[in-house]
C-alpha cells in the first residue's frame, strides 16, 4: 500500500508537468488548429534558464520569470514567423514546421547552454515529508501547488475575462470572432505565448527533480501530446486529466513492471487513442470549455 | 453618403463573384440588396466586413477609404454584420455571445445588454443557456443582438429571415424596421424580396455579381421584371 501510494505521488508529480504541456497543446490547437510539437522546448527553456541563471547568482524568482519571458518570446516568434507565414498550408506542413522549430531551438540551446546536465536546488529545502508511508519531497509539493494554481488561473482566464472568452470564441467560430472585432491574428500569438508560459513554468518547477538539459523537452513534450490526445485535442479539462493519467500509468508500470517500459506507456496510449477513440476520453473541443 | 462602394470586384480563386459593383448607403437609410441564389450578395457583405478581400474597386465609409482595412478595425469603425446562417458561438452562453458583440467597445455593456433583452425578451429568460441549443428564431435574435451590442453605425444583415417560420419572419422584419426608425443605417440582403422591398428606402438588384437594377423600394416592387424574376408574381 505504501508502495502504491509512493508510485501515485511520483506519477501525479510528473503528470502535472504533462498536464501543463497538454494544456499548452490544447490552447494552441484551439486558436490555430496547429499541433505545436515545439511545446516541449518551452519546458526546456524554462528549466534551463532557471537552472543556469540561478547558478550565475540570479535570485530564483527572477530566474523563473526570465525563463518564462524567454519562452513566451520564442512562442510568439514561432507563431509569427513559422505558423503565420504558412497560414494556408496543410495541417501536416504546419506540424512539420513546428517539429523543425523544435529541432532548431534544441540546437540553439546547446550552443548557448552546452550539452551537460544542469542542477537546480529544491525551492525550499530537502527534508521530505511522510504521507501514509510514502515519501513526498518538498519539490513535489511545489510542482503540485504551482500546477494547480496555473490550471486554476487558466480556467479563470478563459471563463471569466473578455480576452479569454474572445480566444474561446475564436476557436468555436473564427469568422464570427472576426465579425465581432476580434483580431484573430493576436489570438494565435496570445495562444502561443500562454502555452509557452505554462510550459516554461512547468520546466522551472520540475528542474530540481529531473535536472535540466537541452533534450529534456523531447520526452516531456511528447508525453504532453499523448496526454492532450487522450483528453481529446483542444479540450482543456481533458488535457489536465490526460496528463495525470499518463503520469500515473507511467509511474505504476515503472514500479510494478519495469522502468524500461516507462516511456513506452505514453506511446501505447497515443496509439490506443488514435486507433480506438480518435476523439479522446473526453471528446474533442467544440462542445467543451477550455 | 455613409457608405460608397465603387467598381468593386471580388473573386474566389479564378471565379469572379462580384464585378464592378457600385452601391451607396446614406445615413439613416435602409437599403436592400435582392438577388437569386449565388448572385453574390453574401460575397458583397463579406467584402464590406473585410473577411474577404476586394480584388478591385474602393469602399469608402464616412469619407475614409477602408478598402484595405482589417476586419476588426472595420468593426471598431462601426460596420457590423449579422452573417448568413447566424454563426453564433454555439457552446458559449447567450449572454457571452451578446457581450462578445461589444468586444471592441471600451465601456461596460450592461445598459446595451438591457436594451437587447428588452427588444428580444425570449433571450432574457435564456441568458445562461448555450446559444447553440436555442431555436432558429431565437438564434437569429442572438445574432442580431450581438451585432447591436457593437453599437453599429452601419448594420449589415445577411438573410435574417432565412429558414424561419412565417410568424418569426414577421417578427424579425418588425425588429429591422424598429431599428431603422431608431436611426440605424441598414444594408439588408434578402431572398425574401417582397418583404425586403416593402420596408426599404432604396434597393439594388444583384445578378451574377453585377448590379442590374436600382431604385426606390416601391419602384422596384412595382417593376414588371423584378416581379417576375424575384417576387414570383
Ligand atoms: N467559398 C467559396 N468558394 C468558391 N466559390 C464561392 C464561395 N462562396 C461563394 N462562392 C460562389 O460565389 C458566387 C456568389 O456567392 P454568394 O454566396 O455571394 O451568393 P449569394 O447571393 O449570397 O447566394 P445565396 O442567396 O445562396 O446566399 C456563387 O457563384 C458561389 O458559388
Ligand atoms: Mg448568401
Amino acid at each position: 500500500m505504501a508502495e502504491f501510494l509512493q508510485y501515485l505521488v511520483t506519477g501525479v508529480t510528473i503528470g502535472s508537468i504533462y498536464a501543463l504541456a497538454a494544456l499548452g497543446f490544447a490552447i494552441v490547437y484551439n486558436a490555430s488548429h496547429v499541433i505545436n510539437f515545439a511545446q516541449g522546448e518551452f519546458i526546456m527553456i524554462g528549466g534551463m534558464a532557471t537552472a543556469t541563471l540561478t547558478a550565475a547568482g540570479v535570485p530564483l524568482p527572477l530566474a523563473i520569470l526570465a525563463g518564462i519571458a524567454g519562452a513566451m518570446l520564442v512562442g510568439v516568434l514561432i507563431a509569427k514567423f513559422a505558423v503565420e507565414r504558412a497560414r494556408n498550408a496543410s495541417v501536416v506542413t504546419l506540424i512539420i514546421i513546428t517539429i523543425g522549430a523544435s529541432i532548431f531551438l534544441r540546437g540553439l540551446a546547446e550552443v548557448v547552454w552546452g550539452k551537460e546536465f544542469h542542477r537546480l536546488d529544491s525551492f525550499s529545502g530537502n527534508a521530505p515529508l511522510m504521507l501514509g508511508g510514502a515519501v513526498v519531497t518538498t519539490q513535489s509539493l511545489w510542482v503540485l501547488g504551482v500546477t494547480a494554481a496555473l490550471i486554476l488561473a487558466t480556467g479563470l482566464f478563459f471563463n471569466r475575462t473578455m480576452a479569454g472568452k474572445a480566444m474561446l470564441a475564436t476557436s468555436h467560430n473564427r469568422l464570427a470572432a472576426q465579425l465581432v472585432g476580434v483580431n484573430v491574428r493576436h489570438v494565435v500569438l496570445a495562444a502561443f505565448a500562454l502555452s509557452a508560459a505554462l510550459g516554461a513554468m512547468g520546466g522551472a518547477v520540475v528542474a530540481p527533480i529531473t535536472y535540466s538539459y537541452t533534450e529534456m523537452g523531447i520526452m516531456l513534450g511528447l508525453k504532453g501530446f499523448a496526454a492532450a490526445a487522450l483528453g481529446g485535442l483542444g479540450n482543456g479539462v481533458g488535457a489536465v486529466a490526460g496528463g495525470l493519467i499518463v503520469g500515473i500509468a507511467e509511474s505504476l508500470s515503472a514500479g510494478y513492471i519495469s522502468s524500461a517500459y516507462k516511456d513506452a506507456v505514453a506511446f501505447v496510449i497515443i496509439v490506443a487513442v488514435l486507433v480506438f477513440m480518435p476523439g479522446g476520453l473526453f471528446g474533442r473541443a467544440g462542445t467543451e470549455r477550455v | 453618403m455613409l457608405l460608397e462602394i465603387t467598381g468593386l470586384d471580388a473573386h474566389y480563386g479564378r471565379i469572379r463573384a462580384l464585378s464592378s459593383v457600385d452601391v451607396a448607403v446614406g445615413e439613416g437609410e435602409l437599403v436592400a440588396i435582392v438577388g437569386a441564389n449565388g448572385a453574390g450578395k453574401t460575397t458583397l457583405l463579406r467584402t464590406l466586413s473585410g473577411v474577404h478581400p476586394a480584388s478591385a474597386g474602393t469602399i469608402r465609409f464616412d469619407g475614409g477609404d477602408i478598402t484595405r482595412l482589417s476586419a476588426h478595425a472595420r468593426v471598431a469603425a462601426g460596420i457590423v454584420q449579422v452573417p448568413e446562417g447566424r454563426q453564433l458561438f454555439g457552446p458559449l452562453s447567450v449572454e457571452d455571445n451578446l457581450r462578445l458583440g461589444a468586444f471592441r467597445r471600451r465601456h461596460r455593456p450592461e445598459e446595451d445588454l438591457g436594451r437587447v433583452y428588452a427588444m428580444f425578451p425570449a433571450l432574457g429568460q435564456r441568458r445562461r443557456q448555450p446559444a447553440g441549443t436555442l431555436s432558429g428564431g431565437q438564434q437569429q435574435m442572438v445574432a442580431m443582438g450581438r451585432a447591436l451590442m457593437a453599437n453599429p453605425r452601419l448594420l449589415l444583415l445577411d438573410e435574417p429571415s432565412m429558414g424561419l417560420a412565417p410568424l418569426l419572419v414577421a417578427e424579425i422584419f418588425k425588429a429591422v424596421q424598429a431599428l431603422k426608425e431608431q436611426g440605424t443605417t441598414i444594408l439588408l440582403v434578402e431572398q425574401n424580396a417582397t418583404a425586403a422591398l416593402a420596408i426599404a428606402d432604396r434597393a439594388y438588384v444583384l445578378e451574377t455579381g453585377s448590379v442590374t437594377l436600382r431604385g426606390t423600394g416601391a419602384a422596384l416592387l412595382a417593376d414588371e421584371g423584378v416581379r417576375q424574376a424575384y417576387l414570383g408574381l
